[in-house]
């Protein structure tokens, strides 16, 4: 048995870390216990940094030491096979920072945001304990696994550790993600833009300024990356200031006013053609700018908070968790845990923890504050996307998330529903919130991205006060949005391509070649037209889109966090570390409880798409039409749509199923063996490398 | 105290450029000169243009 070597607790840090569990457990009484009386925003930020600070002090270094036992003496991939390029030792805050932009993305803002509707105490503790127990726990073990392996991906891991069918099952589910993450991403940014010529001048302005961008790195100064992104910014928020003037004239603002089905189709040939152009003109430079715009407007979010010290309006639990909400559909558990994935727990981030960050780091003991630290960083940012949405007004906060079809579409009546829910809120706070922003109407801005915009532009303003300023706050928030939710969408829709290709390649060799045109466009197209249709069926759907894909892109989500702590799990075992099974095995029980559960009210019952499907088969064989169908066609539309997402979730529970036998069996034959079977990579000293280097 | 400034920007800047898919081009000349001496050393630009264009080829790992 390997020693794991601990230095005892000194009396000082004895009593500083006893005095940061007695503040944060103050902070979390207050959070969770005061009723009646608004709660001020600074009592959930102290009580998240006393737990974050707690949980990787001890539950992190307890992984650290005793799961995963990490080896400072050991030579990890970066000095093993250092190349210069992809493997580098790097120095461990550039290697934090590159893995926290890597992860941080629309997903902490926008799924806290949705989850307020049952008040902002349910998402507290599930972003809380969530990211302690499940999130962070994956982040930091699957970067753990790979820097012993190599810095292999998380589809060779599951296929050494589990078989390479489980492996083939994993990379089937992770394209299917994919689709889903574009289609809802470019949702949130329809929703955004509906009907907002402001908006949409902005974020149309990007494409030519990325264009500008990729030209002057490509031709006049080669990879000044700081200097063009000074440019762009600028340009950017010029075109914000000029958007107002745009916004303000009706002949110029009629070119830029769209409704969600023409957007959701120029959103479609933008992903078309950013993905099958040169990635110098128009993919990269984007990315660079929307890399650094994230990260500015994250610190932005965090100074508001700070500095404005926002009270919380929201009820602490308001009586939509009974599953009635208007956000989405569906009770506390299992919805809360799917809604709020990134925040707490993301599949999607076990591909970058081994991905590239395991190439770059210098020593396995940095290992968690790069995987655990960076995932309590995106924790945070969660935290204050939901203090954003919760000190808004709830009149305002339900009348921009609740589909036109419950709140109707003016502001006399979208007040009158949302008073009797007992938020009461009149058409005139309506009306002048949506005059504050700039846009002549606030209702059913579904997606997360305008509340937050909201929510920022209100804090902004009440630290930096000024005429317009308001309006300038919301476009910038939303401007940032759709920029990095844009970059995704395109990169996105690359590397589904080539995933696209892969595949043709076996059908038709020449295909595959990533230089062929033919091969190029026809897997674009392919890749465009899978998540292009949900992207469409969100546009037209009666309930906003958001509210019948956000479960789906949860339930997907999830079942990626799953997979991955699953492996996670086995790994365990098969090192014979097995009296630390639960570690990695309660969050990964908890995500199939929760997807397999969320999936089936999904399937079957009153919240489900079968059932919806129904509705819609029913009233046609009635001869009705249901909103918003306005002819049969349209109604056929709609049941088809219901009867696709039921298949895909069918499906997804199925993975997870799957995955669940294949790591069960993985696991009883590790159990058995009495010695360690787990594909590790042999321990090199690093002294001996790095004396060889030197 | 300046000689700390600027190796904090320097990190910022390597952070950056390192988010952004391009990693530290110093070194990558230092990696050549001593490990392969014999391969000639890529001008910034040129090194820039391949590391932009590697970033983008999806998933598939590279060895020297």
């Amino acid at each position: 048995m390997e020693t794991v070597a601990t230095k005892p607790i000194g009396v000082g840090s004895k009593i500083v870390w006893a005095l940061i569990a007695i503040i944060g457990a103050c902070c979390l009484a207050v959070v969770a216990l005061r009723r009646g009386e608004p709660v001020n925003a600074i009592w959930i930020v102290a009580a998240s940094i006393a737990v974050f600070l707690i949980g990787y002090r001890f539950y992190g270094r307890f992984i650290e030491n005793y799961v995963l036992r990490m080896d400072p003496g050991r030579a990890p991939p970066s000095v093993l096979r250092n190349d210069g390029l992809d493997y580098v030792p790097t120095d461990k805050w550039v290697v934090f920072g590159h893995h926290f932009a890597a992860i941080a993305g629309a997903g902490p803002l926008v799924g806290p945001v949705l989850a307020a509707q049952m008040g902002y105490l349910p998402g507290t503790l599930w972003i809380l304990f969530g990211v302690v127990f499940a999130g962070a726990v994956q982040d930091f073990m699957v970067l753990g696994l790979s820097v012993r392996r190599d810095a292999r991906s998380l589809g060779h891991m599951l296929r050494e550790e589990l078989g390479p069918l489980a492996g083939v099952v994993a990379m089937f589910g992770l394209l299917a993600l994919m689709m889903i993450v574009l289609a809802v991403l470019a949702l949130v940014v329809v929703k955004a833009l509906t009907h907002s010529p402001w908006g949409t001048f902005s974020v149309a302005c990007t494409i030519p300024i990325a264009l500008l961008m990729g030209v002057y790195l490509r031709w006049f100064r080669p990879g000044r990356i700081l200097e063009v992104s000074i440019i762009g910014l600028v340009l950017l928020i010029s075109s914000i200031a000029y958007g107002a003037h745009i916004a303000a004239t009706p002949d110029l603002a009629a070119f830029f006013d769209f409704d969600a089905k023409s957007l959701a189709w120029l959103l479609i040939a933008y992903g078309f053609f950013a993905s099958v152009l040169p990635v110098w003109l128009l993919l990269a430079p984007r990315d660079y700018l929307s890399t650094f715009l994230k990260i500015g407007t994250i610190l932005l979010l965090a100074i508001a908070i700070f500095f404005a010290a926002p009270q919380l309006q929201m009820p602490a639990v308001s009586r939509f968790i009974d599953g009635t909400g208007p956000v989405f559909q569906g009770q506390l558990f299992p919805f809360l845990f799917i809604t709020i994935a990134c925040g707490s727990v993301s599949g999607w981030h076990s591909i970058i923890a081994s991905g590239t960050t395991p190439k770059l780091l210098s020593n396995e003991g940095e290992a968690r504050m790069v995987g655990y630290g960076g995932m309590l960083m995106e924790a945070f940012v969660a935290i204050m996307a939901l203090i954003a949405a919760t000190s808004l007004h709830p009149g305002v906060y339900f009348s921009m998330n609740s589909p036109a079809a419950l709140i109707g579409t003016t502001p006399e009546h979208a007040a009158a529903v949302i008073s009797q829910w007992g938020f009461v809120v009149t058409p005139d706070e309506l009306t002048r919130t949506a005059h504050d922003i700039g846009e002549t109407s606030i209702l059913s801005r579904a997606g997360g991205a305008p509340t937050l915009a909201v929510g920022m532009a209100q804090l902004l303003h009440s630290i930096l006060p000024g005429e317009r300023m308001m309006a300038f706050w919301y476009h910038y928030a939303i401007l940032f949005e759709a920029l990095f939710i844009l970059t995704t969408v395109d990169a996105g829709t690359r590397v589904g391509r080539f995933m696209i290709q892969e595949i043709a390649g076996l059908v038709h060799e020449p295909l595959k070649s990533t230089e062929s045109w033919l091969g190029n466009v026809l897997a674009t197209s392919i890749c465009v037209a899978l998540w292009g249709y949900f992207l469409y069926q969100g546009a037209v759907d009666p309930l906003g889109g958001i509210n019948t894909l956000w479960p789906l892109f949860g339930i997907a989500n999830q079942m990626l966090a799953a997979i991955a702590l699953m492996l996670a799990t086995v790994v365990t075992v098969k090192l014979k570390r097995q009296r630390y099974v639960l570690v990695p095995g309660i969050p990964a029980i908890w995500l199939i409880v929760c997807t397999l559960t969320a999936g089936w009210e999904k399937l079957s019952g009153s919240i489900s798409f079968t059932a919806a499907a129904q509705n819609y088969t029913q009233a046609l064989q009635a001869g009705q039409l249901l909103a918003p169908a306005k002819n049969v066609a349209q109604m056929q539309q709609i049941i088809t749509n219901n009867r696709v997402d039921a298949t895909l979730t069918g499906l997804f529970m199925l993975l997870v199923l799957t995955m669940c036998a294949f790591s069960v069996y993985a696991m009883i034959k590790a159990w058995r063996s009495s010695v360690p079977t787990a594909h590790e990579a042999p321990r090199i000293a690093l002294s001996s490398v790095v004396s060889q280097a030197s | 105290m300046n000689i700390a400034l600027s190796k904090l920007w320097q990190r910022l800047v390597q952070t950056a450029r390192l988010s952004c898919g391009v990693p530290d081009y110093d070194v990558y000349v230092a990696h050549l000169r001593t490990h392969h001496p014999e391969r000639k050393i890529p001008t910034y630009a040129e090194f820039f243009r391949e590391r932009q264009t590697a970033r983008y080829k999806g998933t598939g790992g590279r060895c020297c």
